[in-house]
């Protein structure tokens, strides 16, 4: 089933026309990599997601983006309940300058009715169980985030997301800092996390949109030439300009 | 178009496996020769080059795998270079399969001929026909081509089975004493037509290099 349906969406930048008629389906609980080479769209893609172009001056859209039956880039959208529901993880980790227990029940500190300390706790714990962070920080939830590792901090900021019950995660090249080792364990973690969210990823790294999709959809000028299975782009690409990217020709 | 080393590797595998091609397509050549001829030193001489083919094998395998493991390729590449280790088997067995032919020669060659060889250098045209064709359509990358060999299998069987009927039938069945003789041209018969087997499943995998379609076990696909 379809989470996210985009239909014929296009967004300019003044006069730059960066998305051009793009309309695809980003199935629920599963993970859809977005590929392309730098400037193609694919992070613009990733922020219309949760309108967070709209905080970039003389940004225009047309088109749908159909999140749970409801059009996002409608009139009257309650941003901050969609940023809630649509959470984003970026290419740098950036937990807060606070201790790691706050950074995880930041969201809940702001949007939350129960504010009881047992409440909070609760959530803390599920959330960084989830990212399988608990067990290493259980006794250090009130040392500064600032002091975690990369690969830790990205953690840290999924598990803020889980914390406010975002179930779509849109992951913007998030292990583009993390050595290979720290890679391989945020991939897993993704793989683990898509059983209950539906995660959109935009990479660089090719080996692990194969790695880790079960879409892709590859980006180029602004359009998405191909979007499909992601054992279909990788082995079999339809149209030449995906065959071209992902075997290093394009240029 | 950016023009990439890993080009240059995928042209000396490419290189390799069509030298592959060669040596196995001389091996039939010459066990079909030495049939024809009773040419005794002809069979001994495929029998021995066989190590020369084994060893390539295990080079282009190699190869294959380093450059898997190198560079990750996607889409054409991969499919190239997975077709390639296919390749490379199917070419190794069709070689070893000279050689049975050679070693059943052996057994024939001191002894009378049964019979005057009609059907046998029939199929023997047919499968070397056929691997010439599929290694030039895996070197042009000719889907055609390819198509056309996976369809003339059938007549390799036809064949295989007229041959198989006949020294059956006419002979053993009704003279026991020719065993000896028709067994190794019954042999031969099978030989080369799984020759033509390991043949057409290169054609198959041309097929998959090129238009990333699987006919293989899907003969509607062709």
């Amino acid at each position: 089933m379809a989470k996210i349906e985009v239909n014929k969406l296009n967004l300019w930048y003044g006069d730059f026309h960066a998305l051009i008629n793009v309309s695809a389906s980003f199935i629920e609980k599963k993970i859809t990599a977005i590929i392309g080479p730098s400037g193609c769209g694919k992070s613009t893609l990733l922020r219309a997601f949760n309108r967070m172009n709209d905080l970039i001056e003389g940004v225009r859209t047309e088109g749908e983006i159909i999140i749970d039956t409801e059009n996002i880039l409608a009139n009257g959208t309650d941003l901050v309940s969609l940023r809630k529901k649509v959470g984003m993880v970026f290419q740098r980790p950036n937990p807060f300058p606070l201790s790691i227990f706050e950074n995880v029940i930041f969201g809940e500190r702001v949007h939350g009715e129960n504010l009881k300390r047992d409440n909070l706790e609760r959530i803390a714990e599920e959330s960084l169980r989830a990212v399988l962070l608990w067990d290493d920080l259980k006794d250090k939830l009130q040392k500064p985030a600032l002091g975690l590792s990369l690969e830790q901090k990205q953690r840290l900021c999924i598990a803020r997301l889980i914390a406010v019950k975002s179930d779509i995660v849109l992951m913007d090249e998030p292990c583009s800092t993390l050595d290979p080792q720290a890679t391989a364990r945020i991939e897993e973690l993704m793989r683990e996390l898509k059983d209950k969210y539906t995660i959109i990823i935009v990479t660089h790294n090719m080996q692990q949109a194969a790695r880790v999709s079960d879409d892709t959809g590859f980006m180029l000028l602004g359009e998405l030439v191909e979007f499909g299975r992601t054992d279909d782009v990788f082995t079999r690409p339809k149209d030449k300009r995906t065959e071209d990217y992902i075997t290093g020709r394009y240029g | 178009m950016i023009e990439r080393h890993f080009d240059e590797e995928l042209r000396e595998l490419h290189k390799e496996i069509l030298r592959m091609g060669v040596l196995a397509q001389e091996a039939i050549f010459k066990s079909i020769e030495a049939l024809k001829n009773r040419d005794k030193a002809q069979a001994q001489e495929v029998i021995s080059s066989d190590g020369k083919i084994d060893e390539l094998e295990l080079v282009i395998d190699e190869r294959c795998i380093d450059l898997i493991a190198r560079h990750q390729p996607m889409a054409g590449d991969l499919r190239f270079i997975t077709t390639g280790m296919k390749v490379n088997a199917e070419l190794e067995r069709i070689a070893d399969l000279a050689v049975d032919i050679c070693q059943r020669v052996l057994a024939l060659v001191d002894k009378p001929l049964l019979k005057p060889l009609i059907d046998i250098p029939k199929l023997s045209t047919i499968a070397q026909s056929m691997v010439r064709d599929a290694i030039d359509a895996f070197v042009n990358k000719d889907v055609d081509l390819a198509k056309k060999v996976v369809l003339a299998d059938s007549e390799a069987d036809k064949l295989r089975n007229l041959v198989q009927d006949e020294l059956i039938n006419d002979y053993m069945a009704k003279d026991a004493k020719t065993a000896d003789r028709a067994v190794p041209l019954l042999l031969i018969a099978r030989h080369l037509e799984r020759i033509c087997d390991h043949t057409t499943n290169i054609a198959e995998d041309v097929i998959y290099m090129v238009e990333a379609k699987v006919v293989k076990h899907h003969p509607e696909q062709l």
